[in-house]
């Protein structure tokens, strides 16, 4: 009971302290500040914008950047900068879910392959090896090819393809944790499997997933992105980065500074979460470094 | 060696059938009806259910799924909706350019990456040590398709020093055509590829056969480059192995950028003229591709490193 | 005829650490004359280690040479460039390492490292492997020319020690260094590896600095030993006198502690009580003191390592006694 109350300060305070070892290293900062700008102007995405990012004015289209339009407009007249900070949204939406859904989904397979019996743990592991032997872009544009595009076929996709990552660190945490003291301690006072799992594993097993989180962002961004630029991704007129590399492409002789303007955020936000990731990783559990 | 590479095969042999039977489950399983996304909004009964027949779908779920293994194992990955020719033929077609292009990119990438990390092992915490290590971070963050779009702007369109689209024609032609491709899918590589060199070669410099080297006067160049490099070199095999569904994923959106011919450019084309079984091809050829890589990869393991050979 | 091969002169070496210099080696001095085989002895972290890095320079970046000489032949070692060292490994000076099961290269084969090893000589590969055959024929490996083409984890410990003596001799030294050689193997092994090193030696006419903890080891294979103890000399002299006549208290007790020295069933096993001093902060005076059973006033001064009688050096004030009165 105690313990309960115990286990939440104490994550509350750790959080404060693991934010703070990350800052204290120089790539951990600018690892913050990058994702902190990016959820920041996601979030205030409606009061930063200087334009609607959807609305189109065609008398002044496919111009150059300028002092009323810092990286110019497309070829129907939308304000890039608008378009860039909006899409950063985007991103995150597709991102966010995707990760968090994943990570539910494999850390529950994950400890359940970990507690449960060894023929599950077997037939879940094959599971988790075959999915991870699909080219994962490959099996986006199978599953696009047959549901057809949108924001949530990418969210699936994302999530089918990162499940067996999570799932396999958290099976490999229970099976450490399973045999530990406390949890014999717990099993001998008769504590239900539910109360074990939720209450004394999960606590453990969440820290390294949300490091191996933090380090997958970049790369569901920069899927969400990709799929976007090759039309299959999220639908126009919705501003994505990378819709804006699509309209920058085909106009790339005109309007390169769309394809600067798509580009940029994307090295800059996959930058920023891998610094973050990196240290956050040293911080959280300097074991992983070598593991992986 | 002859019964490893067999076992390692048979697995491999293994994962692909499985993979195979979950893609399959999986696409059935998703909503949405492949025939009608075909035909689109025009579809007429008649041609709904001609299709259906043609492409078995009509059969029970374990039937289909052993016509496809049966054709799979004669070679026949279905036939083109559109022009009646074999999908296995068309795809073959396809994948020597998409080989080209991430062998090209592997390959430089590996020998630029491996250079750094021996060259930052044997040189630790010096200035150019950490200028590698954060070029190497910062390599690894950047998408191929990204590099491939900046790239393609600045060297093809503004400069004009490379071609922007195309493979070319000839050696030389063909070679300066995949240096922008190559560098988009390759620069992460470098990165990664470094730091993962300079981690395997500090340990193994550790090691007391190093020492062992170094007192009998070897020089620091062949104790790096043969001695250590033999072993710290072992990962980075693997990790290219394992790395090919990455290299795939790139070399799509590289070929789409470049306007290259290729699996990806094949699959893309596909989906946008709903060609169902193209793109079921294709996928299966490169998830076949990267299966076998991986089993190459250990066997390359094995072949560098004879105690992985006797299983000790 | 007792020519002066190696000359250790009051050799004094540092680690560098955060917590201060770890006085490694303290005014250490030695000869090895040519032919000769000399032993070290003492428990581990006494500095053996550090010396024999400090001979070949194969040291750790933060070994810093303090004071004294490394005569070898005449030439002091310390002087000469990191390009004249590499010269010297593997040619005049040659050495067997401790852990025979990690000497070798894992992914290389055995010939070829054995190849390799001979870059000085100007002879044809097809050459080069035959001395390598000749050599593992030479240790007392059975079959030689097949077992070149294989690796080192298809061979025993004991033989790859026996490979690792034969790469050690290859080059003809004059002197070859062998760290606790045998101290991996088993009793019957360690026997074998020691008589073929002393018929070894006789053949080709080496000198041989040999590090063991063993003392009985020593005994068998050694002319001469030298004791020491947390980084210094303590005494020295022919196997003779050190085993019988042992003029320094910490030798008595080593060849008390001896387990083949042990003749009647003993309860308890003798032991040395105390620990070995922290070398990065010294006590006063000798270092011995504080686990020595007859310490008195005067050892809150460093005795001198003194000669007392041909071939016979010790550093204790127990030796003195008539002077103090």
């Amino acid at each position: 009971m105690t313990d309960i109350i115990a286990d939440t300060s104490k994550s509350r305070s750790e959080l404060a302290i693991i934010i703070a070892g990350v800052a204290r290293d120089p790539l951990g900062l600018i690892g913050l500040i990058i994702v902190g700008s990016i959820v920041f102007s996601a979030i205030f995405a409606s009061w930063i914008v200087p334009y609607d990012p959807i609305a189109m004015n065609i008398p002044d289209r496919m111009q150059g950047p300028s002092g009323t339009h810092l990286l110019g407009t497309d070829q129907l007249g939308r304000d890039t900068f608008s378009r860039v900070i909006a899409g950063g949204q985007v991103a995150l939406k597709v991102a966010l879910p995707a990760i968090f859904g994943a990570m539910t989904i494999g850390l529950t397979l994950g400890m359940i392959a970990g507690y449960g019996p060894k023929w599950l743990d077997n037939f879940l592991m094959l599971l988790f090896d075959t999915i991870r032997s699909f080219p994962t872009v490959m099996f986006a544009l199978a599953v696009v090819a047959l549901v057809g595009t949108s924001l949530q076929t990418v969210v699936f996709v994302v999530m089918a393809t990162s499940i067996p990552t999570y799932g396999r660190v958290a099976r490999t945490q229970t099976l450490t944790l399973r045999n530990s003291e406390f949890i014999l301690a717990e099993r001998a006072m008769g504590a239900s499997m539910a109360r074990i799992l939720g209450v004394h594993m999960l606590p453990n097993i969440i820290g390294v997933l949300a490091v191996l989180a933090a380090m997958d962002i970049p790369t569901v961004i920069a899927l969400e992105a990709g799929l976007s630029f090759l039309g299959l991704g999220v639908k126009p007129p919705t501003p994505s980065w990378g819709v804006l590399l699509k309209d920058g492409y085909a106009l790339i002789r005109q309007t390169p500074w769309l394809v600067v303007g798509g580009g940029l955020p994307i090295i800059l936000a996959t930058l920023g979460f891998t610094f973050l990731g990196e240290i956050l990783r040293d911080v959280v559990d300097p074991k992983l470094r070598k593991n992986r | 060696m002859i019964q490893f590479a067999f076992k390692r095969f048979a697995l491999a042999a293994l994962i692909l059938v499985v993979a195979v039977t979950v893609m399959f489950l999986m696409i059935r399983a998703v909503p949405g009806d492949p025939v009608s996304i075909m035909l689109g909004p025009r579809a007429t009964p008649e041609l709904k259910a001609r299709l259906i027949a043609e492409m078995g779908l009509d059969q029970s779920l374990p039937k289909q799924l052993f016509i496809y293994f049966s054709g799979l194992l004669r070679g026949d990955l279905g036939v083109d909706v559109f022009s009646g020719r074999d999908v296995t033929t068309i795809v073959f077609e396809q994948l020597p350019h998409t080989l080209k292009l991430i062998f090209s990119a592997i390959l430089w990438s590996a020998l630029l990456g491996i250079g750094l990390g021996c060259y930052a092992a044997a040189h630790p915490n010096t200035w150019i040590d950490r200028a590698a290590a954060a070029i190497s971070v910062s390599f690894i963050a950047a998408p191929a398709f990204v590099v491939a779009l900046l790239s393609l702007l600045v060297f093809a369109v503004y400069l004009q020093w490379f071609p922007a689209i195309g493979v070319g024609e000839g050696f030389w032609d063909t070679a300066w055509h995949l240096v922008l491709p190559s560098l988009a899918i390759g620069l992460s590589w470098v990165g990664y590829i470094a730091r993962l060199v300079r981690a395997s070669m500090l340990e193994v410099l550790g090691e007391n056969h190093i020492r062992t080297a170094r007192a009998f006067g070897l020089s620091e160049r062949r104790i790096v480059g043969i001695y250590a490099l033999r072993i710290a070199i072992l990962p980075v095999v693997t990790v290219i192995g394992v790395g090919m569904g990455f290299l795939l994923s790139s070399a799509v959106f590289t070929e789409i950028v470049f306007a290259r011919p290729g699996l990806g450019k094949l699959v893309i084309d596909s989906i946008t003229s709903r060609n169902y079984p193209i793109v079921m091809g294709a996928v299966l050829v490169s998830t076949a591709l990267f299966v076998i890589s991986t089993a190459v990869a250990d066997l390359i393991n094995a072949i560098l490193d004879p105690r992985a050979r006797s299983g000790t | 005829m007792t020519e002066t091969l190696l000359e250790i002169d009051n050799l004094s070496v540092d680690y560098e650490t955060a917590r201060g210099d770890l006085k490694a080696l303290r005014d250490i001095s030695f000869d090895v004359n040519r032919g000769e085989i000399v032993g070290i002895v003492g428990e581990s972290g006494c500095g053996k280690s550090t010396l024999i890095s400090a001979i070949l320079r194969l040291i750790a970046p933060n070994t810093r040479f303090r004071n004294g000489a490394i005569r070898f032949k005449g030439d002091d070692l310390l002087t000469r460039t990191e390009e004249q060292m590499r010269a010297l490994r593997g040619g005049d000076i040659s050495i067997v390492f401790q852990d025979p099961m990690q000497t070798h290269n894992p992914v290389i084969t055995i010939g070829k490292q054995m190849v390799d090893i001979q870059h000085r000589v100007k002879i044809s590969k097809a050459e080069k492997l035959a001395t390598a055959a000749r050599m593992l024929g030479v240790v007392g490996i059975p079959d030689p020319e097949a077992r070149l083409k294989q690796y080192p984890h298809e061979f025993s410990g004991g033989m790859r020690q026996r490979i690792a003596i034969a790469m050690a001799l290859m080059s003809e030294p004059d002197l070859l260094i062998a760290d606790e050689p045998t101290t991996a193997l088993d009793a019957t092994l360690e026997v074998q590896i020691i008589e073929r090193l002393k018929d070894l030696q006789r053949d080709f006419g080496c000198a041989i600095l040999f590090i063991s903890h063993h003392l009985g080891v020593i005994a068998e294979l050694c002319d001469r030993v030298v004791v020491m103890y947390a980084g210094a000399v303590v005494e020295s002299g022919t196997v003779r006198e050190i085993f019988h006549n042992p003029k320094h208290p910490y030798t008595r007790r080593l060849i008390e502690c001896d387990p083949g020295h042990i003749k009647t069933r003993a309860r308890v096993l003798p032991t040395i009580p105390g620990e070995v001093p922290d070398l990065a902060n010294l006590p006063e005076g000798c270092i011995f003191r504080e686990r020595c059973d007859q310490a008195m006033a005067r050892c809150a001064q460093v005795p001198p390592l003194t000669r007392l009688s041909e071939g016979h050096n010790a550093a204790c004030w127990l030796n003195h006694a008539e002077e103090i009165a």
